[in-house]
């Protein structure tokens, strides 16, 4: 098919396969209300979906969850990206990646492992996993990536308890035999969002952390690719969040909802989609949701009026919400808002902050007493 | 980066060109990213099989456009170098 003249068609979709996970990473970027197991689209509607994706200009496929690994007909979802010619990213764990499924996988036509590490030193890795051992499988899990040949990223979110160690997660990226690494400072929406207080490093630490990678890229040329998303709260502009809202992306949750990003839930007003009521074509081009913040029509200012507003497109819709009250007004870590005190307070009251690390750990129980306390 | 003559460019395991047709141009698949080509780089991938040395692709490409030889030559090992750096071509 060919694009309509009023957008350009998605490059990727994240499917959410399933919201199970063995691990509980405070910072996880599933929203509080998980989906239970029941609500889960079965393989025939992940099938039509995939195939109603690359129909609308889909090339890649994040397969994520939760843990997609739970998922027992995940080589069946990797077969049919490779019949319908989608590139597919498995986004894991590594709990689960055995041998035999590893195998498995890359038959079924398995393109990339992207591998979560939460510390280089265990101990602190298993805490902020809830998971004891979890480092330990994790390098298990990437050796067994490199072993059958498929290319290795490696993902490490980055906050209080690791950040002195960000530098460390590249080597230990490159010792596991990744070809990428992502160094992603934690961002504050959903379970991370609930767990600010634990999670936000200083001002300093941030900045030690992003000279110190900034100078590995440098060093580590050729051998590993690092990218590298700086944290947004100490920055003076904003990200331009998902390279625009319903421009790149979009998101299938395990229960069939379209959205425009993982947060987009926590906007009011807007009703997303289901795949089982509409095609993703119909959804992407035509329904509400997609369009309210699609361009730049919707700005108030001072973004209206700003350069920026095509580099940045006014930052984050859902931050703009959490911080403002009004997903229309600029994102407040961008210094030409006039609510840029209240991003600029959240990032200066940490450094008076005991270095706490009593999360609350991602778990269904958990999702539904901070949802309710939050509501 | 200087590149060997007699080097095999190819694109390694997680890497695929493919045609995109909603786009109407080719791309570059690789781990998170997308690369989209111009019509001179996708002529330049389609010939980094493995198969040909880079003497041989850059002789192709001056039989096919009837092109300076060391123009193309000076164009592929810059393109080819960038791409090695991005881990997303293989020598």
């Amino acid at each position: 098919m060919t694009p309509r003249p009023d957008g350009p068609a998605p490059l990727g979709l994240l499917a959410e396969l399933t919201h199970r996970c063995p691990l509980a990473c405070p910072y996880c970027s599933n929203p509080l209300a998980l989906d239970p197991r029941r609500s889960e689209l079965d393989t025939a509607t992940w099938s039509r979906v995939l195939v109603e994706g690359a129909a609308l200009g889909v090339l890649q496929v994040h397969l994520s969850g939760g843990e997609p690994l739970a998922r027992r007909d995940l080589e069946a979802i990797v077969a049919q990206c490779a019949r319908t010619g989608l590139y597919s990213n498995l986004i894991t764990s590594g709990i689960g990646l055995s041998d035999v499924r590893m195998a498995a996988l890359a038959e079924a036509g398995l393109d990339h492992v992207q591998l979560s590490i939460q510390d280089v030193e265990p101990q602190s890795a298993d805490h902020i996993a809830g998971y004891p051992g979890a480092l330990a499988r994790k390098r298990d899990a990437a050796a067994r990536v490199v072993a059958c040949g498929l290319p290795l990223t490696v993902n490490a979110v980055i906050h209080r308890a690791n950040v002195a160690r960000a530098g460390a997660m590249v080597d230990l990226a490159i010792a596991l035999g990744a070809r990428r690494v992502e160094i992603a400072h934690a961002q504050y929406y959903g379970w991370a969002a609930v767990n600010r207080d634990a999670l936000m490093p200083s001002r300093a630490e941030a900045e030690h952390a992003i000279a110190e990678i900034e100078r590995l890229k440098a060093v580590h040329a050729g051998t590993i690719v690092i990218d590298h998303v700086a944290p947004d709260f100490h920055a003076r502009y904003p990200k331009a969040c998902m390279g625009g809202w319903a421009k790149k992306t979009l998101n299938v949750t395990p229960s069939g909802k379209v959205l425009p990003c993982h947060a987009a839930e926590s906007l009011p007003g807007l009703a997303f989609p289901n795949v089982e009521e509409a095609s993703l074509d119909e959804i992407w081009w035509e329904s509400p949701a997609f369009q309210s913040y699609r361009g730049v029509d919707w700005m108030h200012e001072p973004c209206r009026s700003c350069a920026r507003k095509t580099v940045d497109f006014g930052g984050c819709r859902c931050q703009a919400f959490a911080l403002t009250g009004d997903a229309r007004n600029a994102d407040p870590v961008c210094v030409l808002s006039p609510h840029h005190e209240v991003a600029a307070a959240v990032s200066a009251n940490v450094v008076s902050r005991a270095a706490r690390t009593d999360y609350v750990f991602r778990d269904y129980a958990a999702g539904q007493r901070a949802g309710a306390q939050i509501g | 980066m200087d590149l060997p003559p007699d080097c095999k460019p190819h694109l390694p395991r997680g890497v695929r060109l493919r045609h995109d047709e909603t786009r109407g141009q080719w791309t570059l698949l690789a781990p998170e990213r997308v690369l989209q080509l111009d019509p001179v780089a996708a002529e330049v991938l389609k010939r980094c099989t493995g198969e040909a040395s880079l003497t041989a692709i850059v002789d192709d490409l001056a039989a096919t456009f009837a092109a300076d030889r060391a123009r193309i030559d000076a164009d592929v090992r810059a393109m080819l170098a960038g791409l090695v750096e991005k881990k997303v071509l293989a020598l």
